[in-house]
């Protein structure tokens, strides 16, 4: 190894153990008993280990196993309608012609700029009205119409052959079937991509939750920390921690495994507004 | 023939109904919605809603809780667009740079990127308590007096753009390996032939110019990202102490949301969208140029 490939690996790992001590600390933290934890102590492995007890109190004292059910259905829940609502959308503006097609892709596009956060105040002043404020709904229904998803998918399906789908056609398919059974098929990868980004924004979300949450039993894993954090007022560090590396553990758990298209699906975040 | 395209017309609309209805419900209508709540004095909860004109605008460039959350936002924005960019192409050259440990390298630094910011907000408040953390730890074991991180009005800012620089440097490093894989190899021969073979020479004449185009996209994508910083802040210091930490999305949030300020919190969104704007403007101008060299 010559001196510059030395120089790159010691600047590389410096910056890792930087970067990775909070995770550590997390960890570590999460099975140091209390009495240790008040000790003040600046290293990150336990001497006695706690980890039992602060998993396991976290769990039976905090209905945090509910809080990520909730993370979980209500990602799944937006998921599922943002491809059940973008894919058709993304097909017909890329393979279909049709007069108000160009006022619809125009209607994407300015969705492409307008984050939730803009929208927020009329769309809870609507759910207020309509008393939906506090259901599952409200967490969901505001995001599956993704402009993003359209676009994406747009781009994609544009990019297999006319000749591919004529003759389809051709075959006496109709165009919800050659949707469903030629372009789909092709659509995995793109979708996946897509996915990994909508999952991982709405599991971590904190903004809407935060406003058309009030009962405890509809927390998102993001509310569920707070609550458990602003209710204990620093006396349980240890469970603490726990309950932070079981909400941040499923998508790290699956980046590990499928790191490439992780980056892919978050990079495409991007193009967003 | 005319039979099939009027067929193939209305499935066509049957495809993009579902999403139109939806974005017209969901995006259309709240946008004008927005605009129009911007000139009234609605407060929720309040039966009969009045014009106000200008009169929300007017109180917001009085505001000294609003020019106190701009500034704020402003300042944070351009502490941690240029750091976690310039750190971001740091690590990317030096991780392409070569193959040993490069997925370890990469996966590691945009591991902050997936994860949870709420609750690596909370980590990081642990580990920057005065008493407990071992940050402070570190500080008093070298003898310095140990510093309220979160609670001090002059710290707290910095404190949450490093975490922002933290937490962004791994997005900008991928998307500017993104642009690093679009240069192609034959321009390092043809700068090697032309005498440039020192790392610094290639980086200078071939990989900055060619990647310029890529950094301005990432610069703005990061400003645009920080300039929305909202989940530290409503997680670890509610905009204290002070409104030291006051920033313009928890504004929103708390006089729409809290305070349930309507008319208010509309004005200070069409603010904010405005500024949102102009700098996707300028995004899509330099992804335009950046398809270009690709």
């Amino acid at each position: 190894m010559n001196c510059r490939a030395i120089l790159r690996l010691a600047l590389l790992i410096g910056l890792v153990v930087l970067f990775l001590a909070p995770y550590a600390y997390m960890l570590g933290f999460s099975v140091k008993p209390a009495s240790e934890i008040f000790g003040g102590s600046l290293s990150p492995l336990p001497t006695s280990f706690a980890g039992f007890a602060n998993y396991v109190g976290v769990i039976q004292r905090r209905p945090l196993l509910l809080h990520l059910a909730n993370g979980a259905v209500v990602c799944a829940g937006i998921l599922f309608f943002q491809l059940l609502f973008a894919l058709p959308c993304a097909y017909a503006l890329a393979k279909l012609r049709f007069a108000g097609r160009e006022a619809v892709f125009g209607l994407v596009l300015f969705g492409l700029l307008i984050p939730i956060q803009v929208t927020a105040l009329p769309i809870y002043a609507g759910f207020a009205g309509l008393r939906l404020l506090d259901t599952y709904g409200a967490l969901i229904v505001p995001f599956v119409s993704s402009a993003f998803a359209v676009f994406l998918f747009r781009q994609f399906f544009r990019s297999i052959p006319d000749e591919m789908i004529d003759a389809a056609r051709l075959d006496g398919l109709g165009e919800i079937s050659i949707l469903v059974r030629v372009v789909l098929p092709l659509t995995l990868p793109a979708a996946t991509a897509f996915g990994i980004f909508s999952v991982v924004s709405h599991w971590n979300d904190l903004f809407w939750p935060l406003i058309v949450v009030r009962s405890p039993e509809l927390n998102t894993p993001p509310l569920g920390l707070l609550a458990f954090r602003s209710a204990e007022a620093g006396d349980r560090y240890g469970e603490l921690m726990a309950a932070t590396v079981l909400v941040t553990a499923p998508l790290i758990l699956v980046f590990l495994v499928a790191q490439r298209r992780f980056v892919e699906g978050i990079s495409l975040g991007a193009l967003k507004g | 023939m005319r039979g099939r395209r009027a067929r193939e017309r209305r499935k066509a609309w049957l495809l993009v109904a579902p999403l139109s209805i939806g974005l017209v419900l969901f995006l259309v209508l709240p946008c004008l919605g927005v605009v129009a709540m911007a000139f009234s004095d609605w407060h929720l909860g309040q039966e009969n809603i009045g014009f106000a004109g200008l009169d929300n605008f007017s109180e917001l460039a009085n505001d000294a809780v609003f020019r106190r959350s701009a500034l704020n936002t402003i300042i944070y924005a351009l502490s941690v667009t240029p750091l976690s960019v310039l750190l971001g192409l740091m690590l990317a050259l030096l991780i392409e740079s070569s193959t040993l440990g490069r997925a370890f390298f990469r996966s590691a630094f945009f591991l902050p990127v997936i994860s949870t910011t709420v609750a690596m907000a909370i980590v990081w408040e642990f580990l920057l308590h005065p008493s407990l953390g071992p940050v402070n730890a570190l500080i008093a074991a070298l003898g310095l007096p140990r510093q309220g991180f979160l609670n001090d009005a002059a710290l707290v800012l910095p404190t949450l753009a490093g975490i922002g620089i933290w937490e962004n440097t791994g997005y900008n490093m991928v998307l500017v390996m993104a642009g690093l894989k679009a240069i192609p190899q034959d321009l390092y021969d043809a700068a090697a032939v032309d005498g440039a073979h020192r790392p610094w020479e290639r980086f200078w004449t071939v990989t900055l110019p060619l990647l310029g185009p890529t950094l301005v996209f990432v610069v703005v994508i990061s400003f645009l990202r920080s300039f929305r910083v909202f989940e530290t802040v409503a997680a670890i210091t509610q905009g204290g102490p002070r409104r030291a930490s006051e920033v313009i999305l928890f504004t929103i949030y708390q006089e729409g949301f809290v305070f349930f300020r309507i008319g208010y919190a509309s004005a200070l969104t069409v603010a904010f969208v405005v500024v949102l704007f102009a700098l996707t403007l300028v995004k899509f101008r330099f992804l335009d140029r950046r398809v270009h060299y690709g």
